[in-house]
Formats: structure tokens, C-alpha cells, sequence
């Protein structure tokens, strides 16, 4: 069995092995597992990054065994230096959040923790799949836990949440399901990914399929328009929830751009580059002015993800390594930095109980080590140099720049954006005068939470300082990704 | 032998028709006391037939399709596959309805008998290879579900549904019967196989057929229950005791299907332009209305009703598939999983209203399914696997079927119906995530300890993971159809 089966495999039967022990006196015991289980998961993919052959484009750690024969269906996996970095990325989270859940969660733990660890089973598997079936059968089963624990161990409005949330991501899926079955057809009956990126298609096929994969993608990433259901997910659902959102849901979008649609349907991409370029200048510029007047600090941290995610796109349709490159380690930087931020928010709010930003003022006066560690991510969040944040946003605008100076003009607005709604969130919240009794009485961060907090400091500092172990993984995989897209398929 | 009187291809009905007689004698001599001596013969019934089903299952290098009492019967291995379906689907409504009837004064030997008669008529369904023994086959599963709803004489609703049913199913069966008057007319014969030679020789009245096809098409709707021949599903459903309603809802499901794919796939094989765009209508309708108006449903009953026309809708889906020109087959496969696939699921549905019914109360509202992981976290996650099932989530079988049948319809271009239903399987969501929204999400109003018998609760847990390992691994079920039909057509 390779190694990522096992990433898929060991989170999974983790989850199940905690579903069998709901009985109320196997709480330790359950959280016990429940770390062990995430740990497990994370040492397995270590060897994914130490065995990773940098010096190929190729598909690594390959595994292919029959599934469905009778549609050609075949458990496929195999990862190149665009998605092992997510399967790390994501066991990695896992572990925060089993710990960010450790005494918080007292309703049902057993659950919560199975949820988790069975859905990131299932994103690894969405990264790892080669095989379009099962990204999809990935890809949607792993709605099922997310909605399970928006709505079981949100906040008030968790319902509604949960609901639109799981109907948005259905909607945007099942057109893609629709658009894999034509490929799967017009392809002679194959579901192989990397066999779709050489099947030559028409110019009006091409769009259409097109549309179909980018409403999924863009969906999840999210891109304005379709972003409403973020905020409403990120406010409701626990810390743990919005984490796993920010840090690894919404890259799942992403992936699927570079995954799917630029080599699949390369000629329909260039054609429509200006449309997706405008959107994501209005997720950065707009969303960014939207972030600003946020009164609740989750909903605003998800508007500071979808600008932020804007860039990511950005730098996959400007089609330059550097562009590419810049939106991947985006990608991996917001997975930290936006994980942080929720955890954050979390400390806070099981102390409080209240997300808004008013209720809060002067917070650094009691909690001294915690403040230290939330400002630091919230200059990460706004692209400091030296952190992670600054690294993939300046080779996006140095990409953007490149093809149009006002492109990358508006694109660096996001620096002084950024740096307002994140920056004036953590003066309102942090600095200033004790506002109440309620914060003068606040306790500064316990071990466990200055652990999680202080593993994220670090990342984020390796990242933002030495960036080059991050981006030679990528190289290969994505300089053949740009030669899919600058043949035509016409 | 004279071939004409070979029985082994009808062993299995036979085998039924004399437990069932033995049944109705014993069952005279017994006290209610000792009435589960009765049941326990029922399922042994459904036993044996599994056990014979499977014993004359044709080894390589015997006839696989076997003729018998002069063409009006048919053995092959799809009779054989939906056969063994259809017990599985009677044995579970047993099962899952023990409690249910005893508690309604229901638990008596002419409901096993009426039971056992219905799935008599559609294994007679699943078999015949004329219209005469097709009709006959419809009727004897239609009058003996007629009673069976009509059980529960004092319950008012029972009796306004066993009308309501007995009025519609008397009309469409007229309908059909009307619509086999004129295709023997135009062919001249009754034999399905005879019927399919007299159009491919240029022999028939194509006017005439192209009418009674439109007959035949009415009935065989009614009897699935496709917009807009849907009326009767929710009051009956809702109104018949719940084990009944699963006898109406699974079983009888697979025998129309075999209708189909007897009446019109073989017979009028020549006319499939004619009807597979017929029941494209009749598809589009199905899951447009069936998947809307169960979102307004507050009755569990009567949503689950409701999802069963939308899922109809895409059962159709299939054979409208059967355009194809270069194998049809892969589309009447994927009708057949779909087919089956919904029977397990259907089963387990109406299964949690009777596991979760008490003497007096009926488990039929959404709201009774509250909190039910707080109650019992695992008949919820088991229910969570039947509502995603339905709503064709990955991890469970409904994916897998609905993933097929519309690979079906793409494989013949139809993008736009494909878009159709994929939307309309997003509507479906909304209420089933409801369900699950219910069980998991709110608190329980009713906390009393939900008490099952110990091979109930087993039963239903093989049928709820079943969905769940037929999601992951679908390739035997998927498999066995294709082979079937390969081998049957």
C-alpha cells in the first residue's frame, strides 16, 4: 500500500474506530485516539515530501487498481509537485484542529473528532485522486462531514449555514459531474485525468465545459460572485470548521483550476482569461472593502479569504511560471495564516463567547503572550515580508505586472487593503483601553494553545524567510502545466 | 420431455404458490398466540424461492434463456436477478413490519398470504414473455395489493387509500389492457417475441401500434408512478400501513421494470424512437414535480412518496437511453441498477418508520425523526446513509445509480436532459439534507427509548451498510445487471 492510500486510509478508520465509542465516560480515551489518529495520519505523508523526486513533472507514488470495471473506473492516485503539498498541508491542520477541539468541544466529542479525521481522509483524497470519478466521489462525499459539523457544533444561525453551504458546493459539483461523463465520452471511455489533457476538443465544447468546471471551482475557491455562502459558514461553524474551511476547502477549489481546467480545456481558458482576471480583481479590491466594515471578526477573516484566494486565481490565469508559482504558495501561506487568524478568533471567543468586535478592547493588557503571537499573524495576513504572506503575493504581482502594469497595479492594492481590515481588527480588538469587565477578567493562553499557535508562528516564519524548499517541489509540475496550456487542443 | 411442459423454469413460482396454500391451511389452526409460526413460514417461504431462484440458476453451457407452457413464460438471468431482489424487498417489509402489525392487530395470516401473492404476480411480471401472462402477472400483484392496503378497514385514511388506489389501478389497468388490444391487433399475435418479428418483417399496422403504445405506455406509467399518472402514490403511501406501503414501494418497482423492458425494450423494440421519447416526457416530468412538491411535505410518508416519483423520473432516464445505436444495453443496465439500488434504499426507509412506530403512534412525521442521534447515533447515521442514498451523495449507492443513468443519457447526447436532472437531484438534496438536519441538528421532543426486536435492528443495519458498501463498491451489483441483460437480450 503507498503512502497515500495510507494518508487516505489511516485518518478514516481513525474516524470510524470514534464513532463506535459515543458512551459519555470514553471522552479521554476518545481524544486520545482521536490525536493519535491525526498524528498517524501526518507522519504517513512525511515520506510523500522526503521521497518527492523534484527533478520530474511525472506522477509519483502511483497506485492503480480496478474499481468499476464496467465504466473503466479505476482507483488511481499519484501525486506531482502541485498537490503533494496539500496532502502535508492538510494532515497538518488536522492535528491543530483535533487539539483546538480538546476540551472545547464537550457536546458529543467522539463525533466531532471522527468528522474531522474522516474528512480530511477524504481531502487527501480529493489531491491525490488521477482518476475523475474519484475526485468526484471524494469531492462530494466530503460535504456530508463538513455540513455535519457546521450544523451539530455551530452557532446560532448553524443551520441555514450548513444547508447553503452543502447546497451551494452541490450546485457547482454536479455540473462538473456532468461535464466529466461528456469528457469521459467524447474520450473514447476513460476517466483518466492525465489521458483528458491530450483529447482534443472543439472551441464551443471547450467553453462549455468550461462553465461547468469553473462554476464547481469557483465556488469552492470563492470567487465573487458565488462567494455568499463562505461567511455564513465560516461565522456558524466551530473554530475547527472554519480552519479546515479556510485552510484546506477552499484550496480544493483552486486545485481543480490547475488540475482540470487550464489542461483540459487550455484554448477556452485563454479565451476567457480577461473574464476570470476581472473577477478576481474584484474579490481582491471589492471583498478587500468589504472585509473593511466587517463588524464580526470571523466574517471578516472569510472576506479577508476570499481576497486573498482572488490572488490566487489571479496568478493561474496570467499563465507565467512565476504567476503559478506565486498563487501555489499563496495557497499553502493562507492554509497557516488563515488557519492562525480562525484560532484566534477561537481563543477568544471560548473565552467570550462573542465574535463582534466591539465587545472587545484592550485584550493585549490581559493576555500578553496571546496578543504578541495574534498580531504577528495579522502582519503575516496583511503580506509583511518575512512572513509566508508576502511570499506568493509578490510573485503574483510581480507576474501581473509583467503582462500589464495596471493589472499589477490593482492587484497590489490588496497590500494596503490587507493591511487596513486586518491591522484596524487587531486595534480595535487588541490594543487601546480594558473595554469591560468582561476582558479585564480574560486568562492569557493556556500550554495547549500557545502550542498550536506557536507551531503556526514558525511555519510561517520558515515559510516567509526561506521559501525555496516550498517552491522547487513545484517546479517541474508546473512548468509542464504551462505547456498543456500553451498547446491548443483545437 | 416435451419442452412445452418443462416446469423447471416456473420452480420458483411454484415452490410459492404451494407454501403460500400451505400457509393459508396452517395459519386456519392457529391461535394468535402462535400466529409467528405463520410469519416464520413466510420467510421460509422467501427462502426457499431464494434457494431454487438460485439452484436453477443456468450453468455455463445450458440454455440460458429457457421458453416454457408454449412461450408464455420466460426464464433467464434477468427474471432470475430481480427475482432475488424482489424477495430481499418482501422479506424486509416482513421483517421490519413484525412489531408494526402485531401492535395494529394486523399481524395475521392473510396479510403474509396477500404479501406473498403480490410478489407471486410480479415474479409472473418478471417472467412473461406474452401480454396474457404480463396482464395476468400485473393483476394478481395489483389485487393483492389492493387488500393489503385496505387492511387497516377502521382506520379511515386506509380506507380512502384502498379506494383511491383500487378506482385509479382498476382505470390504468384498463388502460393497458386496452393499449395490448390494439398491439395484438395491429401484429396479430401476443407472444412478445412474435410481436417484435411481425414490426421487424414490415408486418404491422405502425398507426395502429404507434396508439396502443401510447395505452400501454399510460398503464405501465401508472404503475410506476411517473407524472402525470402520480396522483395516487402519496395518498396511498401515506394511507396503507407502513409495512404495505414498502410491499407497494420496492418489489412492484422491479416488476415494472421488467414490464419495460419485456413490453417495449423486446416487443416493440422497432418503436423505440416512438416510446423512448415518450418516457423522456415522462421522465422530466417525474423529477421536476416529484422533487418540488416533496420539499412542501411535512408527512414523511408523503415526501418519501413524493422522492419516489422524482426517483422514478430517473429510473426512466435509462431507457430513454435506449436510442443508443451502439449498445442500448448499457442504458437498460443502468435502469436495472437504479432499479435495485432503489428497492434497498426504499426498503430502509420505510424500515426507520416502523422501527421507530409504537402501539398507537406512527413514526410518519419529519419531526419524529428529531434528535434521533441523541436517541440512537447509529439508526441516525443509518438513516443519514438511506437520505444521501436517495439524494445520490457519494459514499452510497443512489451516487452510483444516478452517476450510470446519466452517463447513459450523455453517452447518446442528450446534454440538456442531463443538466435537467443533475438540477433536479439538486432540488431532491434540499429535503433530504432536511431530514438529516432533523436527526441530527435538533434537539429529540420525544426521548422515550426507541425498543426494536434484536433481528429487526440486524436486519436493518445489513440494509443500511448495505448502501454504504454497494457506494464504495459498486462493481458486483454493476456488473451482474450488464451481465444479465447481455446474457437475457
Amino acid at each position: 500500500m503507498s503512502y497515500l492510500t495510507l494518508s487516505i486510509l489511516v485518518p478514516i478508520v481513525a474516524g470510524v474506530i470514534l464513532l463506535v465509542m459515543s458512551r459519555p465516560e470514553q471522552v479521554r480515551t476518545v481524544r486520545w485516539i482521536a490525536l493519535f489518529g491525526a498524528v498517524l495520519g501526518f507522519l504517513v505523508t512525511i515520506p510523500l515530501y522526503t521521497k518527492f523526486d523534484m527533478s520530474t513533472s511525472a506522477m509519483q507514488f502511483e497506485e492503480l487498481a480496478r474499481w468499476i470495471q464496467s465504466y473503466n473506473i479505476n482507483y488511481h492516485v499519484g501525486v506531482d509537485g502541485i498537490s503533494v503539498l496539500f496532502i502535508l498541508l492538510n494532515s497538518f491542520i488536522t492535528i491543530l484542529v483535533v487539539i483546538a477541539g480538546w476540551v472545547v468541544i464537550q457536546d458529543r466529542p467522539s463525533q466531532y473528532f471522527a468528522a474531522f479525521l474522516i474528512m480530511s481522509g477524504l481531502m487527501n483524497g480529493v489531491f491525490a485522486s488521477l482518476d475523475a470519478v474519484l475526485f468526484y466521489f471524494f469531492f462530494e462525499a466530503m460535504l456530508i462531514p463538513m455540513y455535519l459539523i457546521i450544523g451539530s457544533w455551530g452557532g446560532p444561525n448553524r443551520v441555514y449555514a450548513a444547508i447553503k453551504f452543502f447546497l451551494y458546493t452541490m450546485l457547482g459539483s454536479l455540473l462538473m459531474l456532468v461535464a466529466l461523463l461528456y469528457l469521459f465520452n467524447v474520450s473514447g471511455g476513460s476517466f483518466e485525468i492525465l489521458r483528458w489533457y491530450t483529447v482534443p476538443l472543439s472551441h464551443k465544447a471547450q467553453i462549455l465545459l468550461f462553465v461547468a468546471f469553473f462554476f464547481a471551482f469557483a465556488v469552492k475557491v470563492p470567487m465573487w460572485p458565488v462567494h455568499t455562502w463562505l461567511p455564513d459558514a465560516h461565522v456558524e461553524a466551530p473554530t475547527g470548521g472554519s480552519v479546515v474551511l479556510a485552510a484546506i476547502t477552499l484550496k480544493i477549489g483552486a486545485y481543480g483550476f490547475l488540475r482540470f481546467i487550464l489542461p483540459i480545456v487550455p484554448d477556452a481558458a485563454r479565451t476567457l482569461t480577461p473574464f476570470v482576471i476581472t473577477l478576481s480583481l474584484i474579490a481582491v479590491v471589492y471583498i478587500g472593502l468589504v472585509a473593511l466594515v466587517q463588524k464580526d471578526m470571523k466574517k471578516l477573516i472569510a472576506y479577508s479569504s476570499i481576497s486573498h484566494m482572488g490572488f490566487v486565481t489571479l496568478g493561474f490565469f496570467l499563465f507565467s511560471q512565476m504567476g503559478v508559482e506565486g498563487g501555489l504558495v499563496q495557497m499553502i501561506s493562507h492554509g497557516f495564516i488563515s488557519a492562525a487568524m480562525f484560532l484566534c478568533v477561537g481563543v477568544m471567543y471560548d473565552r467570550m463567547h462573542t465574535r463582534m468586535i466591539a465587545d472587545y478592547g484592550g485584550v493585549v493588557h490581559t493576555m500578553p503572550r496571546f496578543a504578541a503571537m495574534m498580531v504577528f499573524f495579522a502582519m503575516a495576513n496583511s503580506g509583511l515580508p518575512g512572513t509566508s504572506g508576502f511570499v506568493g503575493e509578490f510573485m503574483v504581482i510581480l507576474a501581473a505586472v509583467k503582462v500589464n502594469f495596471w493589472l499589477g497595479f490593482t492587484a497590489a492594492l490588496t497590500l494596503i487593503l490587507g493591511a487596513a481590515y486586518t491591522l484596524w481588527m487587531v486595534k480595535r480588538v487588541l490594543f487601546g483601553k480594558i473595554a469591560n469587565a468582561h476582558v479585564s477578567e480574560l486568562t492569557d493562553v493556556s500550554a495547549r494553545e500557545f502550542w498550536i499557535l506557536a507551531t503556526l508562528v514558525v511555519a510561517v516564519l520558515v515559510m516567509g524567510l526561506y521559501p525555496k524548499p516550498f517552491a522547487d517541489v513545484m517546479h517541474q509540475s508546473v512548468i509542464d502545466l504551462l505547456s498543456h496550456v500553451a498547446r491548443s487542443k483545437l | 420431455m416435451n419442452p412445452d411442459l418443462n416446469l423447471y423454469p416456473v420452480l420458483p413460482e411454484i415452490v410459492l404458490l404451494s407454501a403460500v396454500s400451505l400457509l393459508l391451511i396452517v395459519d386456519l389452526f392457529l391461535t394468535d398466540a402462535n400466529r409467528h409460526i405463520s410469519y416464520w413460514l413466510a420467510q421460509l417461504t422467501l427462502l426457499a424461492c431464494t434457494a431454487v431462484t438460485l439452484a436453477t440458476w443456468p450453468v455455463a453451457g445450458m440454455p440460458q434463456i429457457v421458453h416454457t407452457f408454449n412461450n408464455l413464460v420466460v426464464d433467464d438471468w434477468m427474471s432470475d436477478v430481480l427475482k432475488i431482489f424482489s424477495y430481499v424487498s418482501v422479506s424486509l417489509a416482513l421483517f421490519y413490519g413484525r412489531d408494526y402489525l402485531k401492535q395494529r392487530g394486523l399481524f395475521t395470516g392473510e396479510f403474509f398470504s396477500l404479501a406473498l401473492f403480490s410478489l407471486l404476480g410480479v415474479m409472473v411480471m418478471i417472467s412473461a414473455n406474452s401480454m396474457l401472462t404480463l396482464y395476468l402477472g400485473l393483476e394478481l400483484m395489483a389485487l393483492s395489493t389492493y387488500a393489503l392496503v385496505a387492511m387497516n378497514r377502521d382506520r379511515r385514511e386506509c380506507a380512502e387509500a384502498a379506494m383511491k388506489y383500487f378506482v385509479l389501478g382498476a382505470l390504468a389497468s384498463g388502460l393497458l389492457l386496452y393499449g395490448m388490444s390494439m398491439v395484438y391487433g395491429a401484429t396479430g399475435t401476443l407472444d412478445i417475441n412474435g410481436i417484435f418479428t411481425a414490426i421487424y418483417n414490415g408486418k404491422a399496422n405502425l398507426s395502429l401500434l404507434v396508439f396502443g403504445l401510447v395505452f400501454l405506455i399510460s398503464g405501465i406509467a401508472f404503475k410506476l408512478g411517473a407524472v402525470p399518472y402520480h396522483m395516487w402514490i402519496p395518498d396511498v403511501y401515506d394511507g396503507a400501513p407502513t409495512p404495505v406501503t414498502l410491499l407497494i414501494g420496492a418489489a412492484p418497482k422491479l416488476g415494472a421494470f421488467a414490464f419495460i423492458m419485456r413490453m417495449l425494450v423486446t416487443g416493440l423494440q422497432g418503436m423505440v424512437a416512438d416510446w423512448a421519447a415518450m418516457l423522456m416526457i415522462l421522465a422530466v416530468l417525474s423529477m421536476i414535480v416529484g422533487n418540488l412538491v416533496a420539499i412542501a411535505q411535512v408527512n414523511l410518508k408523503r415526501m418519501l412518496a413524493y422522492s419516489t416519483i422524482a426517483n422514478m423520473g430517473y429510473l426512466l432516464l435509462g431507457f430513454v437511453a435506449g436510442i443508443s445505436k451502439q449498445d442500448p444495453l448499457i442504458g437498460y443496465a443502468s435502469s436495472m441498477f437504479y432499479a435495485i439500488a432503489y428497492s434497498l434504499t426504499t426498503a430502509a426507509s420505510f424500515g426507520i418508520i416502523m422501527l421507530l412506530s409504537k402501539k398507537g403512534f406512527e413514526a410518519d412525521q419529519i419531526d419524529d425523526l428529531k434528535g434521533l442521534n441523541q436517541r440512537s447515533p447509529w439508526y441516525a447515521f443509518l438513516v443519514m446513509m438511506v437520505m444521501f442514498s436517495l439524494a445520490g451523495v457519494p459514499l452510497t449507492v443512489g451516487f452510483f445509480a444516478k452517476l450510470v443513468v446519466i452517463e447513459a443519457i450523455i453517452g447518446v447526447g442528450y446534454y440538456t436532459l442531463a443538466v435537467v436532472a443533475v438540477l433536479t437531484s439538486l432540488i431532491g438534496a434540499y429535503y433530504y439534507l432536511r431530514i438529516v438536519k432533523v436527526m441530527y441538528f435538533d434537539a429529540p421532543t420525544n426521548t422515550s427509548a426507541i425498543t426494536v426486536r434484536s433481528d429487526a435492528h440486524f436486519v436493518f443495519s445489513v440494509n443500511g451498510l448495505a448502501l454504504l458498501v454497494l457506494g464504495i463498491v459498486p462493481e458486483p451489483l454493476l456488473a451482474l445487471c450488464y451481465r444479465a441483460l447481455h446474457v437475457s437480450f
